[in-house]
């Protein structure tokens, strides 16, 4: 392997690993915030527990999450030099707007985590509330920044300079909307899922337990009320890809030839000499149906682009089957839990259902990385989308294999040790809310 | 005259982050070398003043590389390429510390567990500002060359030279000094652990004027354009108030005024660091990056200004807040 592959396999190690602590980072504030204004409202000890005991894990993940983003921001400079000295000065806009939104999350998750006593409930509460609020915004602002990257905007390349700056412009890029609207909501969908699975994995060992009901009726209502949300945005997503990168949502369908009435391809075996996606399942005009809802309308394949243009079509099209398939799987849960919630039933008697949340905990997860598989390697092979190519940017460093195993046994280690931690904080469940009281609501 | 603005709000955030986040690495310092009877109180003692405050205090660097990269895009690439290493091994440093501190706090209470995390926190506390005043130091030695924006100069230039691992060795002082000197304000209700912090901060106080001396000796050789910005006409006047600083907040420790000695040692480093930058100026990478060229577009810094001023109204009320809470005069003592 040489440089340049080590550069990108750090990158996306970096990402990939710093991503399931961002998404924490915005959601689990958001279910200590509710778990906390539900101890407000209802003077119940049990929300009070839920959200000391949450924040304790938040404490963990959002040091985890700052620490490998500093790294992240240093990363680009350190492999990607040629696209930072291009790209700095359009793109610095959202990153400092990101660094004051940090800054606030930063502060106020000080003041929350050490402040219990120190505080008003209601000051503390809004503290809660602040970190919840800021950690969605510095969220949403890199998320313009890598939107840019797939849909740039807010410039002018003249002789190979790009003038004519305008970062507003390269902030609002016509990719920023979907982006941040999709990422945003999985970083709900996955927050939720996940802290439900852990819930329902000791509701099934304890169905009285009332901490953890408490808890898994929180976490999955904000699963359950943003997986259908997300679905929406995934279509609204792929639709605006198909205006905006044509070439990636071929790679995505791995549609090779440009048709009219193209079908969806589930699954199958791209197979990018011969031009053919084998062995998989067909539906006959779905795909011009999804993006146009005219079933017989023309949608452009990969054959309109040349083969040096093209991403990893296996790779970029089985992630996004793999995004879809968690996606529909989580909506189905959904369902089933809203179905069984309507009809007045209590979950903690749904041993199935339990089961099911509990096998469906890292599925939020799987599609966030899938996801992002499909936006970054489905980029390739640009930077900056028709702009810049990857390999144009990359930093003339080398032995890049160093820092590559460096960081990837480092993020490794502290992986292991962040889910030994909080096995360590769910385990010690608190013994003196467990008594099953009769108005507790129905988690 | 925009990039000159930014560039003295890029300073202004790097000394922030000198007198709040290198204290912090201060304190994980004196965490790996407590000793004696109160040496877990000690560790306690660190852990709850800078508990609250050290993620925010972090973010400070994350403002200087964003400043660094929005501002001057090219400077930030050439500074990436050419100390690629030791920016790769504070990185390192940052990740192990920050989430040492956290493990520790949120792991088993056995001994030897909180010993394990206690050595990694304070080890990384060691050798990340060491790298930190190396890069800095870097900038100012004149070998790192950038011709027609790439850099000519390879990866080892500047760093491994006598000044710029000065300046690594002066950093870690700097903030073993001011650490020290604010553990005797938060230790102000355990006279035992006030006294053990007050004879650290006169150690480090009065070690850190030698290893001053042999920087600026080394930087005639080793950065002479630095040298030459410390011997300019204000430089003794600077010099003069910085020793003043110094020495008041030596006699103040000595005369147990700690709150005094807290504010003359955060001005003493503030001048330092405020000779550094005039001294350094106009050179970002001395000498083949400036301010005046490598810079963003005016609309870019414009944007970055107006940024700056909107962010600092909701940072600075924040800021206070949070100091407020933990920092201000009271009794009650620090629970989780």
């Amino acid at each position: 392997m040489n440089d340049f592959v080590f550069a990108r396999s750090q990158m996306a190690m970096s990402l990939a690993f710093h991503i399931v602590f961002a998404a924490l980072g915005i959601g689990m504030p958001l279910l200590m915030a509710i778990a906390e204004g539900l101890y407000l409202r209802t003077s119940q000890p049990v929300y009070l527990e839920l959200s000391k005991r949450w924040s304790r894990g938040t404490a963990i993940l959002f040091a985890v999450g700052a620490v490998s983003g500093t790294v992240l921001s240093f990363e680009l400079g350190l492999l990607w030099p040629g696209f930072m000295e291009q790209a700095g000065a359009i793109i610095g806009m959202p990153f400092s707007l990101e660094g004051f939104a940090f800054f606030i999350e930063a502060i106020f998750i000080g003041v929350y985590l050490y402040g219990w006593d120190r505080l008003s409930p209601l000051v503390h509460w809004l503290s809660g509330v602040v970190v919840a609020v800021s950690g969605t915004l510095s969220g949403i602002l890199v998320v313009t920044a890598n939107a840019w990257m797939n849909s740039p905007a807010g410039f002018k390349v003249v002789d190979g300079r790009f003038t004519e700056t305008d970062p507003i412009a390269a902030m609002l890029n016509p990719a920023s909307f979907h982006e941040v609207l999709h990422m945003t909501l999985a970083a709900f969908v996955a927050a939720g899922f996940a802290v439900a699975a852990v819930h329902a994995f000791f509701v099934l060992r304890d169905r009285h337990s009332l901490f953890h009901r408490s808890a898994l009726a929180i976490a999955l209502a904000v699963g359950c009320v943003s997986i259908p949300l997300q679905i929406l945005s995934g279509d609204l997503s792929s639709r605006a890809v198909g205006r905006l990168q044509p070439a990636k949502l071929a790679a995505m369908e791995a549609l090779y030839h440009t048709q009219a009435g193209a079908p969806v391809l589930i699954g199958g075996v791209p197979n990018d000499a011969r031009r053919t996606t084998d062995y998989a399942i067909h539906i006959p005009r779905g795909l011009s149906f999804l993006l146009t809802a005219d079933p017989d309308a023309r949608v452009v394949g990969l054959d309109e682009f040349s083969e040096s243009d093209w991403p990893n079509v296996r790779v970029v099209h089985w992630s996004f089957d793999i995004m879809v398939a968690s996606g529909t799987l989580m909506l189905a849960l959904a369902l089933w839990s809203g179905w069984l919630w309507s009809r007045r039933k209590r979950l903690a008697d749904q041993p199935w259902l339990l089961r099911a949340l509990v096998a469906a905990g890292p599925l939020g997860f799987v599609a966030i990385e899938a996801g992002w598989v499909v936006t970054e390697v489905g980029r390739q092979p640009w930077i900056i989308y028709g702009v810049t190519r990857t390999t144009e940017a990359v930093t003339p460093m080398p032995w890049l294999v160093v820092p590559f195993i460096a960081f990837t046994g480092l993020y490794v280690v502290l992986a292991f040790i962040v889910v030994f931690l909080l096995r360590r904080l769910f385990l010690e469940t608190p013994g003196r809310v467990t008594e099953p009281s009769p108005d507790s609501g129905r988690a | 005259m925009l990039e000159l603005l930014v560039a003295i709000c890029l300073s202004l955030a790097l000394i922030v982050y000198a007198l709040t986040g290198g204290a912090d690495f201060g304190g994980g310092m004196w965490d790996l070398l407590a000793r004696g009877p109160r040496a877990a109180r000690q560790r306690e003692a660190i852990a709850d003043a800078i508990g609250p405050i050290w993620e925010a205090n972090h973010v400070w660097l994350i403002l200087v590389v964003v400043l660094l990269f929005a501002g001057f895009p090219s400077g930030f690439a050439a500074i990436m390429t050419a100390l690629n290493i030791p920016v790769t091994v504070m990185l390192i440093g940052i990740v192990l510390r920050g989430s040492a501190f956290v493990f520790r706090k949120y792991d088993s209470r056995a001994d030897e567990v909180q010993r394990r995390w206690s050595t990694v926190f304070g080890a990384a506390s060691f050798f990340t500002p060491l790298f930190q005043g190396v890069i800095v130091g870097a900038l100012a030695t004149g070998q790192i060359r950038v011709v027609n924006g790439h850099v000519g100069s390879g990866f080892f230039a500047a760093w491994l030279t006598p000044f710029a691992l000065g300046c690594g060795v002066f950093a870690l002082g700097l903030f073993a000094f001011l650490a020290a000197t604010y553990l005797t304000v938060d230790t102000r209700d355990q006279p035992d652990l006030q006294d053990d912090f007050r004879r650290r901060a006169l150690l480090s106080g009065l070690l850190l004027g030698p290893v001053a001396g042999a920087v600026f000796l080394t930087s005639k050789l080793g950065a002479p354009e630095l040298f030459h910005g410390l011997t300019r006409w204000w430089a003794p006047l600077l010099l003069g108030l910085t020793s003043v600083f110094a020495i008041g907040a030596l006699v103040a420790l000595w005369r147990r005024r700690f709150a005094a000695a807290r504010i003359a040692a955060i001005g003493q480093v503030t001048l330092i660091l405020v000779g550094w930058s005039l001294s350094q100026y106009p050179d970002i990478v001395t000498p083949d990056v400036t301010i005046g060229n490598a810079h963003a577009p005016d609309v870019t810094l414009r944007l970055l200004l107006l940024a700056l001023g909107a962010g600092a109204l909701v940072l600075f009320p924040s800021l206070a807040f949070l100091f407020h809470i933990f920092k201000g005069r009271r009794t009650a003592s620090a629970t989780e």
